[in-house]
């Protein structure tokens, strides 16, 4: 299946691109995504337990199992105020 | 309540209009600049910030909502800047009118506070020595994914 997944702030710029497109085995969790994608970037390894995922506009917990077509967002820690 | 995100300058006045009715009796305002170091001390020419716009609106909002009823009866509006700020621009700006002054500081200090824990917006500062970093607000709470 196809996961669309878009990048914000640290995360954007280590993979240098806003928005990507992945292919997962189907049944692929979100935190299984984020994972392949961290071991593909490298530099994105510091931040692999405190990035929150957010499935089709919805936080979810890396165990949210993902389907075809599925947009994927990747935020690392909050800086906003 | 009044949310929003905007790339214009913020406009204090605006908000205050926004909330305040003859059932105001306290208004509390709380605005955040850019300021001149960060807080490692670095010199600092400006800040740089951006949102996930979709799910910073809906958190601004549950936020808002919130802060208007936890407190008692108060009127909630919280405006943030992202794209490009300079030295001494506002980054983000709170008003809360409620009929007494407590409840308008509780309200609003809680607003901020929850602002920088909880909606996906982030920072980065750039130094005088041409240098940047995403800055991250201390009060993040790791999520295991």
């Amino acid at each position: 299946m196809r996961i669309r997944i878009s990048a914000f702030a640290r995360i954007r710029e280590i993979i240098g691109a806003p928005e990507l497109e992945r292919s997962a085995p189907a049944g692929a969790t979100a935190g299984e995504v984020w994972q392949r994608l961290t071991a593909e970037f490298p530099r994105l390894g510091e931040l692999a337990a405190s990035t929150r995922l957010v499935r089709n506009g919805s936080f979810v917990a890396g165990e949210s199992e993902l389907n075809d077509g599925d947009e994927l967002a990747l935020l690392p820690p909050f800086g906003g105020g | 309540m009044y949310c929003d995100l905007t790339s214009e300058p913020l406009d204090v006045a605006m908000l205050v209009a926004a909330i305040r009715s003859d059932a105001t009796g306290g208004l509390v305002t709380f605005v955040g600049y850019v300021r001149e170091t960060s807080d490692d001390d670095r010199p600092v020419t400006g800040l740089s910030y951006e949102a996930h716009r979709e799910l910073a609106l809906a958190e601004l909002r549950a936020i808002g909502a919130e802060a208007e009823t936890r407190f008692g009866p108060a009127r909630v509006a919280i405006v943030h800047r992202i794209g490009e700020l300079g030295l001494g621009e506002a980054a983000v700006a709170i008003a809360v009118a409620a009929p007494h002054r407590a409840a308008a500081f509780d309200a609003c200090e809680y607003a901020i506070d929850e602002l920088k824990r909880r909606v996906p917006i982030w920072k980065k500062e750039h130094y005088r020595d041409g240098g940047a970093l995403w800055r991250e607000n201390v009060t993040n709470e790791p999520t295991p994914s």
